[in-house]
């Protein structure tokens, strides 16, 4: 009863005109972002953040505006991977299997509207699963205290580096490396400065938004100009756009399974959206077996990885909202923007910003419809925006990043130090290190070395202290286990040929 | 195979580096039992394990670009630079268009093609910020503005 007194009063402040107008741009704008190659959902999310701020929206219209765009992304990738057999963004890979051979075989318009729906179908069953959940988690989440929240970023990094790269020294690097950034600046707690090396630029520290910025949009540059965007693969043709009943009622089942298969990746801190999609396409295979038509134009091949990857994506913000914790790349980017707003996630939110939490909840399920309306009837507008050749999108990404962070402190010495961390970046994701976990490390850094700080002083000094409760312990185990059991599983789940792209692709 | 000993080299002298770094710390009397310097410490300690476990074990050799990538590369990340400096003091327009249009030349070299597209998202860019967005852009030169 009281969450249904909360969600009303969340449709309250989410159904003003302004906020309406919002969702339904940043929708459009999340589509668009999603469906062009070169952009997904972590980067598009982080080049808007500081026009956000720009334009002075407050916390609840930000968020509306942004989280629209996330959900946006997760639809509008399925576009170019049906069209195309690009994926649009990572989540979409597994669209393609079956999405590009449908297309092939004419039936492009019938894939895109299977999809549409699927997508629709994840996102609006996981966003009943957050509101479900949530405050569950919340008020589980008071009995944390500083030893069980050290465990829990210990918790974030061993699974983000387990799930995301196939070198586990190179995911921990990543995140020690963002961790180690995350400490240049004045301390905390003594106000004394830390590897600023003397200059003043740096005793604020480093702005997680300028660091986010450079490693995902600036370092695309790099890659794009060093494969000339070779995007070249000939589009197929978009014949009338009908529905196709049957197929929908045949795929229901499908939708529903992977919508739960999703949601449960997502809640997993560190799997995303990549891999929700990924697990929903192989558990529907290996559930209809020898009689499907998996990878030569299967319309349940569709329908899962798209109901997957839009569940995961609801699912990730659960952990977000509620510990503070990110599930993936794209959620730590709204940490990043909650933290901007002087907004700290965890359970104190729900209980003192009520307005903020039900407010973003019920804009996503506006949101959904808004994405449902524009991605059937209107898909077609989203084809043309596709042809979109990467020798005008580049300079315009790069350009957007520029004057966004340019506009949050106007101080050329941030944008050096994006275009260092996009210099950084590309290097990165040539040595194939993951980039998110140094986001995340830059992100979490100065709360995990508080929380390791706050335990010492109640234990006066003694480490035991961090494996004293049960809870502690428990998430200490699950850490170990996120960081190595994606070694052992490596071996028996083999993942399915996807087509060969010269794109690079965006983590989510 | 070569690449991750070079990097795995760089990341190990790296932590030593903040280990060393992390022990130049001040600390104030009046601070918590652990104090600024035990965490860095902590970090230097796990990234020097990464680097030594990425010598033993390193993956196979990245596909590096061949040199002509490698110079356009250069070339936009000094465009890229020269424009954080030029913004500024020039105004929006003109670095826009001349980085914008080098930019998609790096991308697809066509001159003329990347002048026009230059010139066009420098004008329609400065548009939206200026007057959809309201962010306050200088749109020339200081000298010139008065």
């Amino acid at each position: 009863m009281e969450t249904l007194a909360n969600l009303s009063m969340g449709f309250g402040v989410a159904l003003t005109p302004f906020t309406l107008f919002l969702a339904v741009a940043g929708a459009f704008l999340g589509t668009i972002i999603g469906a062009l190659p070169g952009l997904g959902p972590s980067n598009g999310v982080a080049i808007l953040i500081p026009l956000a701020f720009a334009l002075g929206l407050d916390a609840t219209q930000s968020l509306v505006l942004l989280t629209s765009v996330y959900y946006g992304c997760m639809y509008g990738g399925r576009i170019s991977s049906i069209l195309l057999n690009i994926p649009g963004d990572e989540p979409a890979m597994m669209t393609t299997l079956d999405g590009y051979p449908m297309a092939r075989q004419g039936r492009a318009g019938d894939a895109l509207v299977i999809s549409g729906v699927a997508s629709f179908m994840g996102s609006f069953l996981s966003t009943v699963g957050l509101v479900v959940i949530a405050p569950v988690l919340a008020s589980i989440a008071y009995l944390f205290g500083p030893a069980e929240y050290f465990a829990l970023y210990a918790l974030a990094f061993a699974t983000l580096g387990g799930m995301t790269s196939s070198n586990q020294a190179k995911s921990a690097f990543a995140a020690c490396l963002g961790l180690g950034l995350a400490v240049i600046g004045l301390d905390n707690a003594t106000g004394l400065p830390r590897f600023t090396g003397g200059n003043l630029h740096l005793m604020d520290g480093i702005d997680f938004l300028v660091a986010i910025v450079g490693l995902f949009a600036i370092s695309e540059i790099f890659i794009f100009i060093e494969s000339h965007g070779r995007s070249s693969a000939i589009g197929v043709t978009l014949g009338k756009l009908t529905i196709p009943w049957a197929d929908l009622k045949a795929t229901f089942a499908t939708m529903l399974r992977s919508t739960g298969l999703g949601f449960i990746a997502g809640i997993l801190p560190g799997a995303g959206a990549s891999l929700g999609s990924f697990m929903a396409y192989m558990a529907e295979k290996s559930w209809v077996g020898s009689s499907g038509r998996f990878g030569k134009g299967d319309p349940r091949g569709v329908a899962a990885p798209e109901a997957g990857n839009n569940a995961a994506a609801g699912g990730a913000m659960i952990p977000m909202l509620t510990l503070g914790v990110p599930g993936s790349g794209t959620t730590a980017v709204m940490l990043a923007l909650l933290m901007t707003l002087d907004i700290t996630p965890g359970p104190l939110l729900f209980k003192e910003q009520p307005e903020v939490v039900w407010g973003l909840i019920a804009s996503l399920f506006i949101a959904n419809v808004v994405l449902l309306v524009i991605n059937v009837p209107m898909v077609k507008l989203f084809v043309k925006i596709l042809m979109v050749p990467p020798w005008i999108l580049m300079p315009m990404v790069t350009m957007v990043s520029f004057v966004g962070i340019f506009s949050l402190s106007g101080s050329y010495f941030d944008m050096l130090v994006m275009i260092a961390f996009g210099v950084l970046g590309y290097v990165l994701r040539k040595l194939e290190v993951p980039t998110v976990p140094v986001i995340l490390g830059i992100l979490l850094g100065s709360a995990m070395e508080d929380a390791l700080r706050r335990a010492m002083v109640i234990s006066d000094g003694d480490w035991t202290y961090l494996f004293s409760t049960p809870i502690a312990l428990g998430l200490w185990l699950f850490a170990a286990g996120g960081f190595l059991a994606p070694m052992f599983l490596r071996r028996l789940v083999k993942r399915p040929p996807i087509p060969p792209s010269d794109m690079p692709l965006d983590a989510d | 195979m070569a690449s991750d000993r070079i990097f795995g080299l760089v990341v190990v002298i790296g932590a030593l580096a903040f280990f060393a770094g992390a022990l130049q710390i001040q600390t104030s009397f009046l601070s918590d039992p652990l104090g600024p310097r035990v965490f860095p410490i902590l970090i230097s300690g796990a990234s020097l394990l990464c680097g030594l476990s990425i010598l033993a074990r390193p993956d196979p050799e990245p596909h590096w670009p061949a040199r002509a990538a490698w110079v356009a590369m250069g070339a936009a990340l000094v465009v890229l630079v020269a424009y954080a400096y030029a913004v500024v003091p020039l105004g929006f327009l003109i670095p826009t268009a001349l980085a914008s249009a080098a930019i998609g030349y790096l991308i697809d070299p066509k001159p003329v093609q990347s002048v026009i597209m230059g010139a066009a998202l420098s004008a329609v860019l400065y548009v939206i910020f200026k007057f959809g967005l309201g962010l306050g852009l200088a749109a020339l030169p200081r000298a010139l503005m008065g």
